[in-house]
């Protein structure tokens, strides 16, 4: 698996969102992409997952360009999105949520069982509550359920937009722990955005930090962690 | 007479409609769903028995009504809703599909020697047509600019067929033929203007193979697409569901439907004209949805009936019964602001059933 982002931009209308970004994501890794509001990373990964069109650039799944490719068939590739604000569907009920996180696989019967079982191992909360509609899940549940569904399709790469966003502290802890466990024992490499920098910069092998639409500093995530100006700007000066 | 209120708001005939289904098993199901199409297939006598006569229609007959508006409103309603309710586009223009329905079928029956059963695919078929050319540019829109191209495309239908003079312009078409008859072992059925019997049964067969088509949909793939469509659709295309094509596929499907509606329109009053496809009829289906309750068939079915129903019944009050026409539905749609039969909203669903599923 190898993700490389090539000279990528983005606009919004006359509005240049991305301006030409550069970010490589090697098998195994969990790299993440911090930075203040509007700094791009959702569009990032938006980008990244199709829901977003290039203006210009290229990314690079596995030695393909795929920026052309259309949303849907980059899931088959093996890009997966839990997207930002979660994007669980409120009407259907967990079971039915992970189940549809399977509907392009081929032989999603053989499988089902296989990767429930899986995603319950990750999540036990959601096994407790697998008839219940996603949208009366409490905040917490419902990142589960978002990044469960991601998994059910057998992902490469794992797009995770600001998972702790709206999370109270041991449930962001919890998250966290969960996603160090995915990329270690499941073996997903990982693309993180995140504005809790300090819990990212402290899970991932690499980072980047983003500035209104630029790279402006890439790095080992140990390093940005003891890194004054990093501490000062992000990390702010006392605990998270 | 608060708490009367409130528990009329949280009646629910579609839970009591759904256990008693549950209830009941399969042959006991067989009975019950031929009792009813007997008994829908029976209504046409109903204006003519003194227990039922109260269901007349004072001015228009009581067959005729069943036929247009009812039937029709209750088929279009039904095609509709694959679009509204099924995959949550709003479509404004829906009559576009009727009047190409009806004047393929004037067309057709006109000018070759086809006759009804043989243009009602072709009819059908143009539709469909109409839905895909309209659907592939305009369904990457959402929400509010979805509503407008459509309902712009419903409007151009319509003054292209005020303006072009070889299918009769604001005169429209007259003397479309009827269908020819049916022999059926017990007997003819014959299609004309003494026999308003006959296009109702033909319209309940129409409605009744569509809730069919409804109905295996929405257990299957494309029902799951459109489902996820409606409440995210964003989030549906990241879990690999092809968006875009499912909803040309829900778009295209009420085409069709209402492609056929208008083919029976046609051949049953012989004669159409661009005024019988005005906006009006458009909000009226799509009143006639939400009235009833977006997304249920039941509801939908439920809802055509009575909008359809309703104005034609109390004809006699001349002028004032699109007063109490609006009326009514300002006060039903305040006590059920769902539709009088809404969809599941899935709150819960079985636990037996999820646990086996597990299992």
């Amino acid at each position: 698996m190898n993700l490389e982002i090539k000279d990528l931009r983005v606009f919004y209308g006359k509005i240049e969102a991305i301006k030409g970004i550069n970010i490589t994501v090697n098998q195994g890794e969990i790299v993440t992409l911090i930075g203040a509001n509007g700094a791009g990373k959702t569009t990032t990964l938006k980008t990244i997952s199709g829901l977003r069109p290039v203006t210009s650039g290229a990314i690079i799944f596995n030695g393909q360009d795929i920026s052309k490719v259309p949303a849907h068939e980059r899931v088959e590739l093996g890009i997966s999105q839990a997207p930002e604000g979660r994007g669980i569907f409120p009407g259907m009920s967990v079971l039915e949520n992970l189940e549809i996180g399977k509907y392009f696989r081929k032989d999603r019967k053989i499988e089902m069982a296989e990767d429930l079982e899986k995603v319950f191992t990750l999540f036990p909360r959601l096994k407790e509550r697998i008839t219940q509609a996603g949208g009366t899940l409490s905040g917490g549940e419902q990142q589960m359920l978002a990044i469960g569904r991601a998994l059910m399709a057998r992902p490469q790469v794992l797009l995770l937009d600001e998972p702790s966003m709206g999370l109270a502290p041991m449930m962001i802890q919890n998250i966290f722990n969960i996603i160090t466990t995915i990329n270690k024992e499941l073996g997903t490499t990982i693309l993180l955005v995140e504005q809790n920098a300090q819990q990212a910069l402290r899970r991932a092998d690499r980072a980047y930090i983003l500035e209104i639409g630029k790279v402006v500093k890439e790095a080992k995530a140990s390093d940005l962690l003891d890194d004054p100006a990093v501490r000062e700007a992000y990390l702010g000066t006392g605990a998270h | 007479m608060m708490s009367k209120i409130s528990s009329l708001k949280n009646f629910n005939l579609r839970d009591k409609g759904a256990a008693f289904w549950a209830g009941l098993n399969l042959p006991q199901r067989a009975i019950f769903a031929v009792a009813m199409i007997f008994l829908a297939g029976a209504l046409p006598f109903a204006g003519d028995h003194s227990f039922t006569n109260f269901l007349n229609t004072p001015i228009s007959n009581f067959a005729d009504v069943l036929v247009y508006p009812v039937g029709m409103f209750v088929l279009m309603s039904l095609g509709l809703n694959i679009v509204v309710g099924k995959s949550g586009m709003l479509d404004l223009g829906y009559v576009a599909f009727f009047a190409i329905g009806a004047y393929s079928m004037a067309i057709f029956g006109k000018y070759t020697h086809l006759n009804t059963w043989e243009i009602l695919p072709i009819g059908i078929g143009f539709a469909m047509l109409a839905g895909v050319l309209l659907g592939i540019p305009t369904l990457r829109l959402r929400g509010d600019y979805l509503a407008i191209v459509t309902m712009g495309f419903g409007e151009i239908v319509r003054i292209t067929a005020l303006n072009t003079q070889k299918i009769g312009g604001p005169n429209g078409m007259a003397n479309v033929p009827n269908p020819p008859s049916i022999h059926t072992p017990v007997g003819q059925l014959d299609f004309n203007i003494m026999t308003p019997n006959s296009f109702y049964w033909f319209v309940l067969v129409l409605i009744l193979l569509t809730i069919w088509m409804i109905r295996r949909l929405s257990v299957r793939r494309p029902g799951r697409a459109w489902e996820a469509i409606r409440q995210d659709e964003d989030a549906a295309e990241l879990m690999g569901v092809p968006t875009l094509r499912y909803k040309i596929w829900s778009f295209v499907l009420g085409a069709g439907v209402g492609g056929a509606a208008g083919v029976v329109y046609a051949s049953k009053t012989l004669y159409v004209s661009p005024e019988a496809f005005t906006f009006n009829i458009s909000v009226l289906i799509l009143s006639c949805i939400v009235f009833g309750g977006i997304g249920n068939i039941w509801g939908v079915v439920l809802g055509g009936v009575f909008l359809a129903y309703l104005p034609e019944r109390i004809r006699f009050i001349s002028n004032a019964r699109q007063l109490v026409f609006g009326l009514t539905l300002i006060v039903i749609m305040n006590f059920r602001p769902d539709g009088i039969l809404p969809r599941k909203k899935r709150e819960k669903i079985l636990k037996s059933k999820s646990e086996a599923e597990v299992k």
